[in-house]
């Protein structure tokens, strides 16, 4: 065994290096958690109106959000990520937040677009003003409907936050 | 379109329940009262053919003043729309329905699919469909407290609906457990 030359290690981020032929990650535990969990958001499937449309296309093959590590999933249960895309009725408030409930921790919240932001053009009897009544919004992208180069952008400034967190690994939440 | 020659039919064998009627863009209209509103709508799928019912809505003709002023309308009106698969012809009803006797027959035993049509213009314009098998509402949650279309009903609603005000106190209540608020110690 040689001595390990700080040359041979691989450096995938800021105080993040690989060892090559070891598998091994070296660096502070909270970076690499953080760099672990930014390269690998999982949004719960869950559209509401219009704004899920455009969410589909940044799925798609065009922007393909997939090269994020940023994979649809059919389960809150497997999600850490819940994009609130389109307008939230009352009526569909009270599931929204169940589906919220049953993400493990760590999660996320991005309000896509002017509705779930605000409550948008509908300041009706029926939709709620903004999603930010009942659950903890992280991100906020406005537009009506955000375009999915809005929608990514939100999702990166989603993994410069998640960065920047300090021992979430360690909460016993 | 030419007309489908069943208005005349109509008034000959309702002449008490047809108020008026007129062609608009070439399609027949009929305003009727609603208390034979079931005969006349087996009348016009059984002898005329129409036998596609395309849409079911209420009006709520308050605003209308003009109009109500000629005796023909009431507060509202269940508008139906009714297609011939066979002669491609339409025709369009509207059965009056005064605000003291808010309540029409129901269409379901003629065409099932009026179900839930039905159901949506007793949740959001109150008009009770007598003889439905199941009228409840169907948009709106089941303990909202009024009928969001009719014009008097404020655009921001009245009051708050109760399922909405327990969510938010039980997200306040949540809000303790989020990682924001636990974190405070560690900053
Ligand atoms: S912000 Fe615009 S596009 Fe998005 S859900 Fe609302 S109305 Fe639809």
């Amino acid at each position: 065994m040689g001595q390990l030359n700080e040359n041979d290690l691989v450096k995938i981020k800021d105080g993040v290096s690989f060892i090559p032929g070891a598998s091994a990650l070296v660096g502070p535990l909270n970076r690499i958690i953080n760099w672990g969990r930014a390269g690998s958001i999982w949004p719960v499937t869950f559209g509401l109106a219009c704004c899920a449309i455009e969410m589909m296309v940044a799925g798609s093959s065009t922007n393909d959000l997939d090269r994020f590590g940023i994979i649809f999933r059919a389960s809150p249960r497997q999600a850490d990520c819940l994009i609130l895309a389109g307008t939230i009725t009352k009526k569909m408030a009270p599931v929204i937040r169940r589906v919220y409930d049953q993400m493990p921790e760590p999660r996320y919240v991005l309000a896509m677009g002017s509705c779930a932001c605000s409550g948008g053009l509908f300041d009706t009897y029926a939709v709620v003003q903004g999603g930010d009544n009942f659950l903890p919004v992280d991100v906020y992208i406005p537009g009506c409907p955000p375009r999915p180069e809005a929608l990514i952008e939100g999702l990166i400034t989603l993994q410069k936050k998640i960065n920047q967190e300090q021992g979430r690994w360690s909460q016993l939440v | 379109m030419e007309s489908t020659g069943i208005i005349p039919r109509l008034e000959v064998s309702y002449p008490d329940d047809v108020l008026h009627s007129y062609q608009y863009c070439g399609q027949d209209v009929v305003l009727t009262r609603k208390k034979h509103i079931l005969d006349i709508c087996s009348f016009i799928r059984d002898q005329c053919a129409m036998n596609h019912l395309m849409f079911l809505c209420a009006v709520d003709n308050s605003r209308r003043k003009e109009a109500i002023g000629k005796n023909e309308y009431e507060r509202f009106e269940v508008v139906y729309q009714f297609y011939s698969m066979t002669t491609k012809h339409s025709i369009r009803i509207r059965a009056q329905v005064p605000d003291d006797d808010c309540s029409i027959e129901s269409i379901t035993s003629l065409w099932p699919g009026a179900d839930c049509l039905e159901r949506e213009c007793f949740d959001l314009m109150g008009i009770h469909f007598s003889s439905h098998p199941d009228l409840r509402r169907i948009l709106m949650p089941e303990d909202w407290k009024g009928h969001p279309l009719r014009k008097e009903y404020p655009l921001r609603g009245i009051g708050e609906w109760a399922g909405y005000e327990t969510l938010k106190e039980k997200s306040l209540e949540l809000r303790t457990f989020d990682y924001r608020s636990s974190q405070k110690g560690n900053e």
